[in-house]
């Protein structure tokens, strides 16, 4: 029951801003929205920002697909109680790129743009070579956070570093500071379906893009609110990536679930650039026991070779 | 030279009042200009169409804009060292050269800040910084010490002028009847009382012995952009020091180089001696070793060691893609330069001259080495990127705007120069009392 209240309350609020939205955008603030529209003398009750249940004709209210569910500020917070984590198998992966292509399609990035990056390493000359897709570690004591200078990309509460693009001024001192190059620029003016481009940009969804602000893998958390995995775990044709929370010490990757401090116990998990101090919440486990050869992975290739 | 008429207070006034621009001087000036409205044409398009037009991409996410800035900094400390140290220390032949050193570093500073806006990916929201500023952001350290060290700046420039303000206002014959509206908005409070000299006197000082650490800052806050990164290159606690060893190097050798052009443009012999290029030389060959050190310190001791990280970004610096900018930097930067100014022959004007340019040209070259290669060896390897991000050389917009950022902080010079006097008149006229007396 009190679920149902909840969720009753989150609609009328909802409803409630999407009317006021309309308001504004007319001329005069105290006109109704569109005066072409009649009132319709049927009145719905909403609950106001301080509490108050007013009444308002229904004509009034017009429904915005797509208003953010959640304001600006509590996009900085994060989502309470929960603490993300990822665990990138190394073992399963050969370069498919699935995660790649499901990510850039998700997020409407532009060509030659990519949140995640697979690169072919070799630790030294004698050793194996193997894939390793790298994402944002959504780093603990993350230097693109402390260098930013107008807090346009924060870390929230549950872990996640998330970027405001509304707020960032394109000074690209994180992408210097970030030692794992994943940061994105955009460097021209986006290319987007119009009705992309319209919506109003979120935190949490990292839509639309802006020009000249920077952007990057953001853990899909628009995704973790619905109670969904992140596009890359559930389009990996292989299962390399679990996502989860550290909170219920569980990752999964849709099809297998783990502790996520057994998996990464037994495993000999490891973050990357541990001697930097970043504290990475991507974990990364040994390319041992592979699942495929490496040459299977080649023809995608596109690491820069030494 | 000896037995020329000695000079009087009114010959002195003559020489260094202001003179109209010649023919040369309109020539140069319109070739300022010039550069200076192509400049804002490319960032006009910049504007338009964003930094894509840019050679940056994602690895290479700083360029020429940050090198440049780097550079204004860099020479913009030259204020400090010549009018507040030397003036601090009691050099008495450092007088004619301090209000070029401190337009010097006035225009440089302006430009600085300028060129970073320039680099912004959203110029429009540079308020950001004052709304949602955070402290903690090396950014922000520099906002604030720019900015100090830019009113520092401009109040030493001005005190020190208003003694030669009331002179000008007094001469009216001598300019323009524009200009003397605009001295006499400057300058006619000053009525040159005990009083107000004493006060002059203290509030200069005072600015000196705070534009000095301030310089420091501004300098070694410009070098924390970097160094606050792991990037191999940059991650040095070397860094505040030799960014500054190189500041007052190029900041010196752009002062001897002004030094020439005045004295041959405004025919300042008499004013801007042999005895100051001599002195000028041996300032640079000093700050040249300094900064020398600087770099042993900063390349060979990561050579020695080779760490993994950092064996690719040397190597291409030694021997790779950048080792002829890196050596050319390293020769005309400061080897050449100290090899023509430690001979007596070679601090002559000319030689020195063309020494300063030397050190000038090759400190710009060295900002860029200092910022572009680093960016180009990430820790992981380049990849998923098109294939023009793993490289970098500038756009024609770029160029333009360096080089019309370069013009115009020389513009700002050249028209200090033809509004006011750039020698001191006044202190020279006390000065002479001063020799002629004892
Ligand atoms: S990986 Fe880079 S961008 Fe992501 S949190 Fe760490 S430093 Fe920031
Ligand atoms: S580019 Fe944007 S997010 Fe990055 S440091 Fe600058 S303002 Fe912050």
């Amino acid at each position: 029951m009190k679920n149902n209240d909840t969720s009753r309350r989150d609609f009328l609020a909802a409803a409630l801003l999407a009317g006021v939205a309309a308001g504004c955008s007319s001329n005069n603030p105290f006109a109704p929205g569109d005066n072409a529209i009649k009132a319709s003398g049927e009145m719905v009750k909403l609950l106001s920002v301080d509490g108050e249940v007013i009444e308002v004709d229904k004509a009034f209210l017009k429904p915005i697909p797509d208003m953010p569910t959640v304001t600006n500020s509590e996009e900085r917070i994060g989502i309470a109680g929960k603490k993300f984590v990822m665990v990138i198998d190394l073992a399963r992966c050969k370069n498919v790129g699935a995660c790649k292509a499901a990510c850039n399609h998700a997020h409407h990035l532009n060509p030659g743009q990519n949140w995640i990056k697979i690169h072919a390493m070799e630790e030294a000359e004698h050793t194996a070579p193997y894939w390793e897709p790298t994402t944002c570690m959504h780093c603990d004591e993350p230097p693109c956070v402390k260098v930013c200078p107008v807090d346009a990309t924060f870390k929230r509460e549950d872990g996640i570093v998330l970027i405001d693009s509304n707020r960032c001024i394109g000074c690209r001192f994180c992408m210097a500071a970030c030692p794992y190059s994943t940061r994105v620029f955009n460097w021209n003016e986006p290319v987007l379906e119009k009705e992309i481009a319209e919506k109003p940009y979120s935190c949490e969804t990292s839509m639309p893009q802006k020009i000249g602000t920077v952007s990057k893998c953001d853990f899909c958390p628009d995704m973790a609110r619905k109670g969904e995995l992140p596009h890359c775990v559930s389009a990996c044709p292989n299962g390399v990536f679990f996502f989860g929370d550290m909170n219920e010490d569980s990752v999964t990757n849709g099809a297998e679930t783990f502790r996520f401090s057994e998996l990464v116990k037994d495993k000999a998990g490891y973050r990357l650039m541990e001697d930097l101090g970043t504290k990475p919440r991507v974990y990364y486990l040994p390319p041992v026991n592979r699942n495929f050869p490496f040459e299977s992975g080649l023809e995608k290739d596109t690491t820069e070779k030494k | 030279m000896k037995n020329l008429t000695p000079l009087t207070a009114d010959i002195i006034t003559n020489n260094l009042v202001p003179q109209r621009f010649g023919k040369r001087g309109m020539i140069w000036t319109g070739v300022l200009v010039a550069f200076c409205v192509v400049g804002a044409y490319a960032y006009f398009l910049q504007l338009k169409n964003g930094l894509g037009v840019t050679a940056m991409r994602d690895y290479v996410s700083w360029g020429i804009y940050i090198s440049n800035f780097v550079f204004f900094v860099a020479i913009s400390l030259v204020g400090s060292l010549i009018t507040a140290v030397f003036r601090l220390a009691n050099v008495k032949w450092s007088t004619p050269l301090t209000r070029i050193a401190e337009i010097i570093a006035v225009s440089a500073i302006v430009f600085a800040s300028l060129i970073i806006v320039v680099d912004m990916g959203r110029p429009e929201r540079l308020f950001n910084l004052f709304i949602y500023g955070r402290l903690q952001s090396p950014i922000m350290w520099d906002v604030i010490v720019i900015t100090t060290y830019l009113f520092i700046s401009l109040l030493l420039l001005f005190f020190p002028l208003l003694p030669d303000l009331k002179i000008l206002i007094k001469r009216k014959e001598l300019s323009v009847k524009s200009l003397g509206k605009f001295y006499s908005f400057l300058g006619s409070f000053w009525k040159g009382t005990r009083l107000q000299e004493k006060l002059n006197k203290r509030a200069v000082n005072i600015l000196c012995v705070t534009i000095i650490p301030v310089a420091f800052c501004i300098h070694t806050v410009t070098s924390w952009l970097f160094a606050t990164t792991y990037r191999p290159g940059w991650d040095s606690t070397n860094f505040g020091a030799y960014f500054i060893s190189g500041a007052f190097l190029v900041g010196a050798g752009a002062v001897v180089v002004a030094m020439y052009i005045f004295r041959k443009a405004y025919t300042l012999e008499r004013y801007i001696t042999e005895l100051h290029f001599d002195k000028m030389g041996r300032i640079v060959v000093l700050l040249a070793l300094l900064y020398l050190y600087f770099n042993v310190n900063e390349y060979l001791i990561p050579a020695f060691k080779m760490k993994n990280s950092e064996e690719a970004h040397l190597t291409d610096l030694f021997a790779g893609t950048f080792a002829p900018l890196f050596w050319f930097a390293i020769f005309t930067g400061m080897l050449v330069p100290i090899f023509i100014l430690l001979f007596k022959r070679g601090r002559r004007p000319l030689p020195a001259f063309i020494a300063g340019i030397l050190v000038v040209v090759g400190a710009w070259f060295k900002r860029y080495l200092i910022v572009t290669p680093t960016l180009l060896h990430p820790f992981l390897p380049m990849t998923d990127v098109p294939e023009n991000f793993k490289h970098y050389f500038p756009t024609w917009q770029e160029w333009a705007i360096a080089l019309g950022s370069l013009a115009g902080a020389l513009l700002i010079i050249t028209f200090f120069a033809r509004i006011f006097p750039i020698i001191p008149i006044q202190e020279t006229i006390n000065e002479q009392h001063e020799t002629v007396a004892k």
